[in-house]
This record gives C-alpha cells, structure tokens and sequence, in this order.
C-alpha cells in the first residue's frame, strides 16, 4: 500500500463531530463480573455494576444498529457454564434464551466451554451477529444475538485434529465479516492461525503465508501460528492487520500474504489489535516484551499507533500510570466509532483507561478491578 | 405418592421459581439423569447450569445422594427410590 493513500470512510454511525448530546457506553468484562459506564466526555463516567458477580465476561459485543442499544455478554461460571445474556435497557434487566443462545448440536458430541467474541455484523445486515468460541467453532446469529447456528463448515474442517490451545483454551477468538462481500469472512483461532471463506462459511482456508510460528519446528506452517488478534481497514477490506504471538503483520491482498509492520515497534508480542473505524492506515497495538517476558517493556505499559498502516509507530502514554507490569489481553481493548474516535483498554491489574482523542492522551476511569477481560465502547442513544 | 427429595442451591433457586426444594415423583425408581431431565423440562435454564449439552454433570457440581457423593457410585446413571434426598451444591472452584 502506497504512502498517501490512506482514506476516509463515510460512516453513518459517527457523530460527525456533534457531540453535545452524545452519552458513550463503555463495557468492561472482568474475571468477576461486568461493569457498565456512561459518560458525555469519555472522561468522566457513572459506573454500574459489578453485572453477573462471580461469573467472568470474556466477550461482549454492543450492537448499535436498528436505532437502539442492545448489549451482548458472553457470561461464564465456573461452577454452572458458559451462557450468552443481552440486555436492550443499558443493563438494568438481562435475558437469556431457556434452552441457550449457542449450544452444541447433539451429533457434535461437543459442549460450550467459552464464548470468546461477540461481534455485530455491518449496518447493511441487521441482526446478523457472529460468535466465536471455545471449544474452536464459529457461530452465526440473525436474530440479534437470541439464537446461534454453528458453523458446520468450520466445525468439520479436515485441520480441526491438528489446531491446539493456546493458554487461555483452544478458541476462535475473531470473526470479522466483510463490509464489501457478505460471503467474505476472516477469522482467527489459537491455535490455527487465520482462516477465510470467501463462500458465506461454507468453506475456509488457512491464510498464513508469512506469519510466523516460531514455537514451532516448521516456522512458516500453512497454519498453526497462535494469531492473537487481527482488525480489518475501515476503507479497504482487503487489507487487515494481524497482533501475532511474535509478530505484527498486514495483508494487503486478503489474508493471502502478510508482511511484517513490527519494524519501530518496542516489541513484536502483544495481544491486542485495533484499527480506525473510518480512516484507512491506522491502527493500534499495546505491545508486550516478548513470550517469555510477560509485561510491557520496561514496565513502561502504552499504546502504539500507526496512521500510515505499520510503516512508522507513535508511542502513546499520556495519562498512563507508570510502572504497570501486567499485560492488557487479546479483547480488552476497543475503539469506538465516534469523532473523534475513543480508544480503550484495561490490564489484568484491573485499570481501565479511556482515550477521547485517538489515544493521544488517556484518563484511567476504572481502578484495581479484577482482571479485564474483554473492553468494548460506543456512543450510544439514550 | 413415592417422591425424592432435589435439595437446589442458592444461587440456582432464581431459576427453580425460588423453590429451596423439589419433590418429585420417581415412582417405580429412576437415575440422578432421568431426575435433572424432569426438572430440566420445566425449568431448562437450571438444567443448563447443572449440566452441559451433552448430558455430562458440569466438573464444579456435585450431587449427594443421601450424603454420598453420586461420582462415587454410578454417577448419573445411580438409582434414586423414593424416600431419599438428593442434595445439588457447587463444589471448590475458582480464585
């Protein structure tokens, strides 16, 4: 991708700088529940929670199409399992289908340890909403979130022996529709690496080609790697960028091919992987020292932002407390989609920082929660 | 009428219509299974937490069967007859 030929996505969900009346919904799932905020700067919140004490929040998705708010929890105990909760009045009252929104067919002989990732589909298709989870499946909703199908093209793919488990559980922890081609789908797994269909889920590939895999012999497999996360370009769909467990790569071709952006990184390990919800080239990473050191270089925590797709980084810790040694993980950290727009993440030590300007300077909102699991934020109607 | 007692947690009585306790009519006789199927008839979001989607009991559930711990017997294919009590509690787990 040339420089200079970054772009502007027209997006009717932004605020186009009108935000007098905008009130912004921050969600952070922890280890120990979830927490709700609201806010008119995204500095300044009122707090609700903990929703769901004792049960962790690994996924959360809040689907602002159709003209209402309705926020999706995926909620698990370790006593009683794993369920996904919506609630359409801000968190004041949730539901839960009886019989499970995603539950394993009975032929699958396979049960729901974890849903990992919530993810709305675009405006263009309301109430389509996708899941990713443990064990690694993906699942595809059309009626906002109420009722999942698994699907079985994933679920029957000839790799599905050879994927493994990363740490946290053997996952699809990504699922990024297309906002050009419904049929278009990229996800990401760990173990597994990147995986596209280009046929509505029907089938998929392997999309590895230059991603590493160097806990591994072979260090450039088809698939394998333990991709962490990956975000796709708000203008070009073809172009995404991959936060891999060593590694920071882009795609201009689809997922065909990746090329390493890691270059005026501090580090290449990290979790998380966010890109602009409208302006083409810029993305952002928290990055981690390395596999076998846990922490953020130096104990310095920041975020790094790319405006020119990974040629060059700025570092970004203003308002940071520094040291922090923990790490933020793979969903806890969002943008939003307002103008400009917000960025946030919160760390295993329970802070949770909110950025009204791009990440330029952050306000830490939430203090010594559990363990942030998942951070996903937007302007809201009220 | 031959009844067992199904003692339910605290945490799951929300999902029983705020029952403490169940009796249920196992007639003849009938497994710990055919039990959490009955109950999970009518009240399926406690059937869930109590077992996954494959009829397995969740790892951090147990289930007393007059005091023994029903793994320790025929798990979920033990007897119950009528008369005896059968206690559900979630066992040690998290941090």
């Amino acid at each position: 991708m040339p420089p200079g030929a970054y772009m502007t996505r027209l997006d009717p969900m932004a605020t186009n700088g009108d935000t007098s009346k905008t009130t912004y919904l921050l969600a952070v799932g922890t280890k120990k529940g979830l927490w709700l905020g609201t806010s008119t700067d995204r500095s300044n919140y009122s707090f609700t929670g903990p929703h769901f004490l004792m049960n962790e929040i690994p996924s959360i998705g809040i689907d602002t199409r159709n003209g209402a708010t309705r926020i999706l929890v995926g909620v698990r105990s370790e006593h009683w399992g794993p369920t996904v909760a919506h609630s359409d009045d801000l968190g004041a009252t949730w539901s839960e289908p009886e019989n499970g929104a995603i539950t394993f067919p009975a032929d699958t002989e396979a049960a729901l340890e974890r849903v990992w990732q919530l993810q709305p589909d675009t405006a263009e298709r309301p109430g389509v909403v996708w899941a990713g989870c443990e064990p690694i499946s993906v699942w595809k909703s059309t009626d906002g979130g109420e009722h999942f199908e698994l699907n079985r093209g994933l679920w029957d793919h000839p790799h599905r022996t050879e994927w493994g488990a990363g740490f946290g559980g053997a996952a699809a922890h990504t699922v990024l529709p297309s906002p050009s081609d419904p049929n278009t789908i990229h996800i990401a797994m760990s173990t597994g690496g990147v995986y596209r269909s280009t046929d509505g889920g029907e089938s998929w590939e392997p999309r590895n080609r230059g991603i590493g895999a160097d806990f591994m012999p072979d260090e450039t497999p088809e698939f394998g790697q333990c991709v962490h996360k990956v975000a796709r370009d708000a203008v070009k769909p073809e172009v995404l960028y991959a936060q891999n467990h060593g590694g920071v790569y882009r795609t201009d071709d689809n997922g065909d091919t990746w090329t390493s952006i890691a270059e005026g990184l501090p580090a290449d390990f990290g979790f998380t992987m966010m890109a602009h919800p409208r302006r083409s080239g810029t993305a952002w990473v928290v990055p981690i020292t390395a596999d076998s050191e846990r922490i953020p270089p130096g104990g310095q925590l920041a975020v790094h932002r790319t405006d020119d797709g990974g040629a060059s980084w700025t570092r970004l810790a203003e308002g940071v407390v520094e040291p922090d040694y923990n790490v933020v993980l793979r969903d806890a950290a969002s943008v939003d989609t307002a103008e400009p727009v917000g960025v946030y993440f919160g760390t295993r030590g329970g802070t949770v920082y909110a950025s009204a300007d791009e990440g330029n300077t952050f306000t830490p909102v939430l203090k010594q929660l559990p363990d942030v699991l998942c951070v996903r934020a937007a302007a809201v109607e009220l | 009428m031959p009844e067992v007692t199904v003692l339910i947690p605290s945490l799951l009585r929300p999902l029983t219509g705020g029952q403490e306790q169940l009796r249920l009519d196992v007639g003849g006789g009938a497994t710990v299974a055919e039990l959490l199927d009955a109950i999970g008839g009518g009240f399926p979001t406690f059937g869930r937490r109590v077992r996954d989607e494959t009829g397995a009991l969740r790892r951090f559930v147990n289930i007393y069967l007059d005091g023994d711990d029903v793994r320790r017997m025929a798990g979920l294919a033990t007897p119950v007859a009528a008369g005896q009590e059968l206690m559900i509690i979630q066992s040690v787990a998290g941090g």
